[in-house]
């Protein structure tokens, strides 16, 4: 399964050994890891809690990780993205693609974490000082997601 | 005879929007005339108080038919689906 979404962390060691499987084809790997900090638009943040739509969550990263395998030469890639409570300096994502060359790599790692921001079911809710709060979205993250200019299909925008 | 009862869909709402609707989910008869995902958000913004507030024009809303990301026009069938939620921030 190349989408994970699970409460446990993860090794990124163990994963990219995993990936790369000892597939002599591959010259490259790309691998991004998202982590928790402890500051956010001005408040500290002591934990986090991540909601995810079940049922859609796996289905939404595998097509993220079809529609990048589509684009660039990809052997395989991987996305594992926790759920739950997570706290400062926690891993919150680990994306990583397999190819001949880095160049696909780099790229299709990089759309996959800029399609997951906009399009992938997660919600984050902070723990501030002031109390709870949802996090916004930002429109940073819809400008990088349309640098890869795939903007035909719907972007659940009503 | 009966006229048709409309559309039976499930809705489901995530995130900020379930704490601001009450509901995580509920089960509903759209009309008839109800029939894409933008006539559903007006039907349901009709219902006043948060529902109102939150789908209003220009609010941020996202929506997923059948677990696909949807636009206004897409139609909605019974049987359907219908999750309504705040703008993603994973990662």
């Amino acid at each position: 399964m190349p989408a994970r979404v699970q409460t446990e962390d993860f090794d990124v060691g163990h994963e990219l050994a995993a990936l790369r499987n000892c597939d002599p084809s591959i010259g490259a790997v790309a691998a991004f890891v998202g982590t928790v900090r402890d500051v956010n638009a001005d408040a500290s943040v002591s934990s986090m809690t991540l909601e995810h739509y079940p049922g859609m969550t796996e289905k939404a990263l595998e097509t993220i990780v079809a529609d990048a395998k589509a684009r660039w030469r990809i052997v395989e890639a991987l996305v594992i993205h926790r759920v739950g409570a997570l706290h400062p300096a926690d891993q919150i994502v680990l994306v990583a693609c397999t190819s001949a060359h880095r160049g696909d790599a780099f790229a299709a790692c990089e759309f996959i974490m800029d399609y997951l921001k906009t399009r992938a079911p997660f919600w984050k809710k902070e723990e501030t000082p002031e109390g709870a709060r949802w996090v916004d979205a930002r429109a940073s993250d819809d400008e990088a997601a349309a640098r890869w200019h795939a903007a035909s299909k719907p972007l659940g925008k009503v | 005879m009966r006229d048709s009862l409309g559309t039976a869909v499930s809705l489901v709402y995530l995130a900020r929007l379930r704490e601001a609707f009450g509901a995580a989910s509920e089960r509903i008869e759209a009309p008839p005339h109800v029939n894409t995902v933008g006539a559903l958000r007006a039907w349901l913004a009709a219902r006043g108080g948060a529902w109102a507030t939150e789908l209003a024009p220009g609010r941020a809303v996202r929506v997923a038919v059948n677990h696909d990301l949807a636009g206004a026009d897409t139609p909605i069938s019974p049987g359907d689906e219908i999750a309504i939620f705040p703008p993603v921030t994973g990662g």
